[in-house]
């Protein structure tokens, strides 16, 4: 049952890991602002040149 | 001609411009719209319909961003090649603005990158410097409507970090508590398991190592609060729980080292973690608001100086005594200065809160925060910027003294004799025990201390005030932080500020005195009025209701005076008394005349229109608190409010921004709690003066003066009710209190006799927690509802 310590060992080691990138993303400022990449990957990355008619969707 | 919306803003068409099978209000928007189809970014309109602002013209507007020191001032990044600069640009309202400014880079390619923060509303834009320069950048965000607002209080280098120690630390805590928990689980249900007790050391030392960077990261405010309050003779609340975290460190520490037990490590990361949740939970900011704003948010960056023929743009800093300063239409006056040149009808605003312009001649003293609605003035300024009459306001040492140090919390004043009364049970215990059986001294005098600290305690007033604070927020109530709550409750006397607060600034009531006008002739007064765009001739426009509108000849206005027009060949003047031909008397009033064929018809009168629900308001706070009216307004309107208001209410006018300062000031020394409700620059002493000082807003994106709460004009009535949910709230708190006392005596039942075992120690924190959270939570849930803040009575 040695096993139990490599076990334990490995969890505790990417328990750590998560918290690490936790704290990391924190500070890179991901949740500063939660609202505008909301609406940022709604965009479509090509522009795409409609015809006159098909604008005014809300 | 058919009614329809402009593409670009939305605005009913004024002028019909047809552009591209598309209609336009105004140049500017079709402008905007070419500027866009041209890059084919119309995708613009598919997002939002009509998303636009008409953009404002320029004329050398921006020319101060050429000057060095002022773009050093502003710009976030500069390595010679690269620029980066973060605006504040008021009119990004929809998911169009995102898009379009962060393709900002398709319209110009000299643009490297653009980022927007919508509920901040700024935008980040990267430059290359080689190409293009921070002006161009601001007037190709104009040019498409995106004007970024500028202001001297970007000028200082702002750190803009956000502190996340507290997040970090509750994570921390977090973590170290969901882990322990599984480890130290299983010894809870199976005490002589084979297996189990082959890795009991194991598992011990691995929640050790978990626990040290709880109670030396996590854990270390406490310390530090505990430390400074015995330093200065305060027993506050974490010195219990400071004295409870150690005591668990140490015995736990003790008891796994020397193999006695398992120690009460998951109790000790659970209560850091409550704990810490709380002071969390007790956080709410809004992104859109800013507390702490004083005149530097109003007031410009720099300046337009007048050098001989030469004009230069300074920063507002440098201006000095006797510097000739050039002011355009709708720039601010930045010092306080005489008029040289020009006329000008100053919006003090920002200042008093009252938005009609008042007209200036040659030689008049113009003071700093006015803003020129018409022309272009040549001033000289008579002192330097913080010398100014406004400015001086902010050398009040007020502004220096943070409100939360002077407030005694509620928790506070109940931990002095919950900390007295733990240490005295402690001290008993460790006697009785000393005389008994002095094996068992060490084990009950931690089991009491473990026990005793006051988890439950220091959690209700963080978790009850943090909930109110958010569901008054949502309630467009926004208070600056949760001790405004507490200070609310005990208030006792109400200062309301007149102009801007008690009245509307955007409408007025309208009275006409003089010769009965038969409808041809207000046909014939709308029909002139309909081409001026002065804010009176709006406001009289709008007051006259419909009327067919008749063609009118020889129109002139006379700027600041009055207009002209002849109207099925009659000669209406409309304006100030001299205009019409009277003399002009002193008056406090706001009058218009009419003048027909040279003959005076009679006059309106503008005064100035209270807000609905100010008697019951005042009738109702009457009942409780002492009340006044400071302003700072001449006596014009003293006869209505003494006769309207109820008779207690104390009166003042003219009162200077420093007397009104000073009024509170004297109140709070003959033992009064007050609360203050302004809504202008010239209330900010005052705010910031009294126990809770509470900003009327308009339009809250607008910016309102440093104060404790902010509260959106709409809902000005619910101030009775804030009032009085300040008050239950501490009444709420206070029977959490109560409650979290009997988890502390049940626990202290066993603590007493030695018998706290870890298992009852994990239990009984946790729940004891949890009960008092949900408690109040779902009582201060209730409270506000009760209080009726969605319903438009009172």
């Amino acid at each position: 049952m040695g096993v139990i310590y490599i076990l334990i060992t490995i969890s505790i080691i990417i328990a750590v890991l998560f918290f690490v990138a936790f704290i990391y993303a924190v500070k890179s400022g991901q949740y500063d602002d939660s609202y505008t990449p909301s609406v940022r990957m709604l965009f479509d990355d090509e522009i795409v040149v409609k015809s006159p008619e098909k604008n005014n969707k809300s | 001609m058919e009614k329809e919306y402009c593409y670009h803003c939305g605005d009913m068409n004024a002028i019909y411009i047809q552009f591209d099978e598309k209609v336009f209000c105004c140049n500017g928007c079709k402008t905007v719209y070419e500027i866009l189809n041209q890059s084919a970014l119309t995708k613009y309109y598919d997002i939002e319909k009509s998303p636009g602002i008409a953009p404002e013209a320029l004329q050398g507007k921006y020319d101060y961003l050429e000057n060095k020191e002022i773009i050093s001032s502003l710009i976030e990044f500069d390595d010679e090649t690269i620029q980066i600069v973060n605006l504040y640009v008021p009119h990004i309202h929809c998911s169009s603005c995102i898009w379009v400014l962060e393709n900002l880079n398709k319209l110009n390619v000299k643009i490297v990158t653009t980022q927007v923060n919508f509920p901040k509303k700024t935008v980040r834009i990267t430059y290359n410097l080689a190409t293009i320069s921070l002006k161009q950048v601001v007037e190709l965000l104009c040019s498409i409507g995106y004007e970024p607002y500028i202001s001297l209080d970007d000028s200082k280098k702002k750190n803009h970090k956000i502190d996340h120690s507290l997040l970090f630390k509750l994570v921390t805590a977090g973590f170290a508590f969901g882990n322990v928990m599984f480890l130290s689980f299983p010894e809870y249900f199976e005490l002589n398991e084979f297996w189990l007790n082959q890795y009991k050391l194991f598992f011990h030392q691995i929640m050790l190592v978990f626990s040290l960077p709880v109670v030396f990261y996590a854990a270390q405010d406490y310390f530090i609060s505990a430390y400074k309050g015995l330093k200065h003779k305060i027993l506050n609340i974490d010195v219990p729980i400071a004295l409870g975290i150690l005591v668990l460190f140490i015995r736990s520490t003790y008891d796994i080292t020397t193999h006695t037990g398992q120690g009460f490590l998951d109790s000790l990361c659970g209560l850091v973690f409550f704990l810490l949740l709380g002071k969390f939970f007790q956080q709410k900011t809004y992104s859109f608001l800013s507390f702490e704003r004083d005149y530097k948010s109003y007031f410009p960056i720099a300046v337009t100086k007048i050098n001989g023929e030469e004009e230069s743009a300074i920063p507002v800093q440098e201006i000095k005594k006797g510097d000739r300063l050039l002011v355009r239409n709708e720039e601010l006056i930045p010092v306080d200065a005489i008029l040289i040149k020009g006329e000008a009808r100053i919006d003090y605003s920002f200042v008093t809160g009252e938005e009609k312009p008042i007209k200036k001649t040659y030689g008049d003293k113009l003071f700093a925060g006015g803003k020129q609605t018409e022309g272009i003035l040549e001033v000289e300024a008579t002192k330097s910027i913080s010398q100014s009459y406004l400015t001086q306001l902010w050398d009040n040492d007020v502004f220096k003294i943070n409100k939360q140090d002077k407030l005694e919390t509620i928790t506070d004043s109940i931990s002095k004799y919950f900390t007295v009364i733990i240490l005295a049970i402690t001290f008993i215990t460790a006697l009785y025990w000393f005389v008994v059986d002095s094996t068992v001294v060490i084990n009950a005098v931690s089991a009491v201390l473990i026990v005793a600290c006051p988890c439950a305690l220091a959690l209700s007033a963080p978790f009850t005030l943090g909930n109110v604070l958010r569901i008054l927020g949502k309630h467009k109530l926004y208070l600056k932080n949760t001790e405004v709550i507490e200070s609310l409750s005990k208030i006792t006397t109400v200062v309301f500020d007149k102009t801007g607060t008690l009245t509307q600034s955007q409408e007025s009531d309208i009275l006409y005195e003089g010769v009965e006008l038969f409808e041809e002739d207000l046909v014939a007064i709308k029909s002139v009025l309909r081409a001026s765009n002065h804010p009176l001739s709006r406001m009289l426009y709008e007051h006259l209701g419909p009327k067919d509108i008749l063609d009118v000849a020889n129109f002139t206005e006379t700027m600041g005076k009055g207009i002209t027009g002849t109207v099925n060949e009659k000669i209406l003047k409309i304006g100030s008394a001299p205009f019409v031909g009277l003399v002009d008397g002193i008056t406090s009033e706001t009058n218009v005349y009419v003048n027909k064929d040279a003959i005076i018809l009679g006059k309106y009168t503008f005064k100035n229109k209270y807000r609905s629900g100010v008697l019951p308001i005042f009738e109702k706070l009457n009942k409780k608190y002492k009340l006044v009216v400071l302003s700072g307004d001449n006596e014009g309107e003293k006869k209505y409010l003494e006769k309207t208001l109820p008779k207690e209410t104390q009166l003042l006018f003219q009162q200077k921004p420093e007397d009104k300062l000073h009024f509170i000031k004297e109140l709070q020394e003959k033992g009064e709690q007050v609360l203050m409700v302004g809504d202008g620059l010239n209330d900010s002493g005052a705010l910031a003066q009294s126990n809770v000082g509470i900003v009327i807003a308009e339009n809250v994106n607008v910016f309102s003066p440093a104060c404790d709460a902010i509260i959106d004009a709409t809902k000005f009535e619910k101030i009775p009710s804030l009032l009085s949910i300040g008050t239950q709230a501490r009444q709420l708190i206070i029977a959490s209190f109560v409650l979290s006392f009997l988890y502390n005596i049940v626990g202290l039942s066993y603590a007493v006799t030695g018998n706290l075992s870890p298992i009852i120690a994990a239990i009984l924190m946790p729940l004891s927690s949890i009960s008092v959270v949900t408690f109040v939570t779902i009582w201060s849930n209730i409270m506000v509802k009760k209080s009726k803040l969605n319903s438009s009575s009172i």
